[in-house]
């Protein structure tokens, strides 16, 4: 089973700009977002994860393992990250070969990789898409060849940098479904998300990211109850929380709780 | 006073089998804050580029109908002319900037620039978005430096520096944490209570039915509906159209509780009001 360790890591921009101060934080494969404004530092959290940037202090384990002694192609064949910008993931000029290029680089065979690739183009929807140029796509599309990139990969963990930028109703549920099944298949899944309606549906953990700092870290429903808390970093709870709060109700999460909720009080009137 | 009048307007985009915009007619008035509704491809983007100008002369292919800003028809008008009216917030920041300037505060003035806006008023027009976007501290940073959210709130302050009688904004929350898009759309909202014409395309509905004025249903380049967020989430067929109501719509909905006009609230005020759940 996949497994990350940070051990008091810290990382400064050029200038000593502080990024991320003193992060300890272990991550199993349990579905895990990753919130915070913007400029809290989850972005840079994610490329220190996939090394592409390196600590200025501290460690980060993969497996038990220190990640700095796997090579670059080691670490691609074990996680992968989605960026938050498409355009700079894609640069090749047909879907098809730049979701065959992850696979490619990690030694699969082109039988293979192009299997991988026809099976994660279909995953997302866009099989019938893999013969055009990425950049004739919308940009929901567009973020949509960075995950299946990455599914072609079949790596332990999947990090994905705001995945549902520009995505409508059905973007959102599809990526919904496949963070579901990547947890189910054991894979340690990790959403840098703005949405928390999103986080409250896929999220078993939630992670709140301040000026740099772990700022709050638990169970989702436990984190979404800190409301005060979340104030300061900026976060919104989920609507139906939002909701229930003004009408007086506590301890609906769900959509169908809330409901529920209020189906008795409208009974009693 | 109508602002733009748009006439059976139809465009389809060179290489395209199909019409991304299908015979649009509607009117906006000055002042209205119009969202723009729809799943993807149901021809958002492309409608905020002709109303902008962008179809036809930039991006070429059939274009049938009319579009008039401000009595101008968009076809006929040079579009540095339709630059003085209307701005453009593009749906990917990383498109918008310039990729010319160094810092923040250069990148919003370029625009400013370019009209010839004397140095002084430059000035206080960057200071002031700066101010409203709460970017101040950014204003040395270099543009490609800043978290996709920051690039799109330097987006969004750039188009708004010009003071555009029409500013057009394409998904501008998407990358934005909730506490940035609430203020965003409350700012939006306020620069419609001067007088802006504002048209959003957005996939946040809660914050659409919150603070606009009228709805725009799009699906597949046609228009579906376009009235008050009322009417247009107590449809009963908007989940064919790739919408899912608001919370509230859709609670509404389940308990049955509705306006006298027979429809839905759209916010928790007026849903609690009718439910009678908390005392006011």
């Amino acid at each position: 089973m996949p497994d990350i360790t940070v051990k008091n890591v810290q990382f400064y921009f050029p200038g000593n700009v502080e990024a991320l101060h003193a992060v300890d934080l272990h991550l199993p494969p349990v579905p895990t977002a990753i919130v915070g404004e913007n400029g809290a530092g989850k972005t840079t959290f994610a490329k220190l994860l996939k090394r592409l940037l390196k600590p200025s202090q501290g460690k980060i384990l993969l497996n038990g393992g220190p990640i700095d002694r796997l090579s670059t192609t080691q670490i691609a064949a074990h996680i992968g990250l989605v960026f938050q910008n498409p355009d700079h993931q894609i640069f090749k000029n047909r879907v098809r070969d730049e979701v065959m290029f992850g696979p490619l680089q990690i030694g699969l065979s082109k039988k293979k990789a192009y299997e991988a690739a026809s099976q994660a183009l279909k995953r997302v929807g866009l099989a019938e898409s893999s013969e055009e140029n990425p950049y004739d796509l919308a940009l929901s599309e567009r973020k949509l060849v960075g995950v299946a990139s990455i599914l072609a990969m079949d790596t332990d963990v999947i990090i994905l940098d705001e995945p549902t930028i520009g995505q409508d109703e059905r973007g959102k549920q599809l990526i919904t479904s496949v963070v579901r099944e990547l947890s189910e298949e054991g894979k340690l899944v990790l959403c840098i998300l703005h949405d928390m309606n999103l986080v409250a549906d896929m999220c078993e953990r939630t992670i709140v990211f301040h000026h740099g700092r772990v700022f709050l870290d638990g169970e989702t429903n436990w984190v979404f109850s800190h409301e005060e808390v979340l104030n300061q970093a900026a976060i919104e709870p989920p609507q139906v929380m939002q909701v229930a709060r003004q009408l007086g109700i506590k301890h609906a999460v769900t959509e169908q709780a809330l409901l529920n909720e209020l189906a008795k009080l409208k009974i009693k009137c | 006073m109508s602002i733009i009048q748009v006439e059976n307007l139809k465009y389809q985009y060179p290489s395209a089998e199909h019409l991304a915009l299908n015979n649009l007619t509607f009117t906006i008035n000055q002042g209205e804050f119009i969202g723009i509704a729809g799943a993807n491809k149901a021809g958002k983007t492309s409608l905020c580029m002709a109303l902008c100008g962008l179809i036809p002369h930039f991006f070429k292919g059939a274009y049938g109908g009319n579009v008039l800003v401000n009595d101008k028809p968009v076809r006929d008008t040079p579009l540095n002319n339709l630059t003085d009216l209307t701005g453009l917030v593009l749906d990917h920041p990383f498109t918008q900037l310039s990729g010319a300037k160094n810092t923040v505060f250069g990148e919003i003035a370029f625009g400013l620039e370019n009209k010839g806006v004397p140095r002084k008023l430059m000035l206080e027009r960057i200071e002031e978005v700066l101010h409203l976007l709460h970017i101040s501290e950014l204003r040395n940073k270099h543009p490609f430096t800043l978290s996709g959210g920051e690039m799109q709130r330097v987006a969004i302050a750039s188009a708004l520096a010009l003071k555009p009688d029409i500013l057009l904004l394409d998904e501008p929350t998407s990358q934005l944490d909730a506490a940035r898009t609430t203020e965003v759309f409350r700012m939006l909202a306020n620069l419609a209570d001067q007088g802006t014409t504002l048209i959003i395309a957005e996939y946040n509905i809660e914050k659409m039915a919150l603070h606009c004025h009228r709805i725009l249903l799009l699906n597949t380049g046609s228009a579906i509906d376009f009235n008050t967020p009322r009417w247009v989430f107590s449809r009963p067929d908007l989940n064919e159209h790739g919408i899912v109501p608001p919370l509230i719509t859709r609670l509404a909905k389940s308990l049955h509780i509705k306006r006298d006009d027979g429809l839905y609230p759209v916010e928790t005020r007026e849903f609690n009001a009718l439910g009678g759940f908390v005392d006011a």
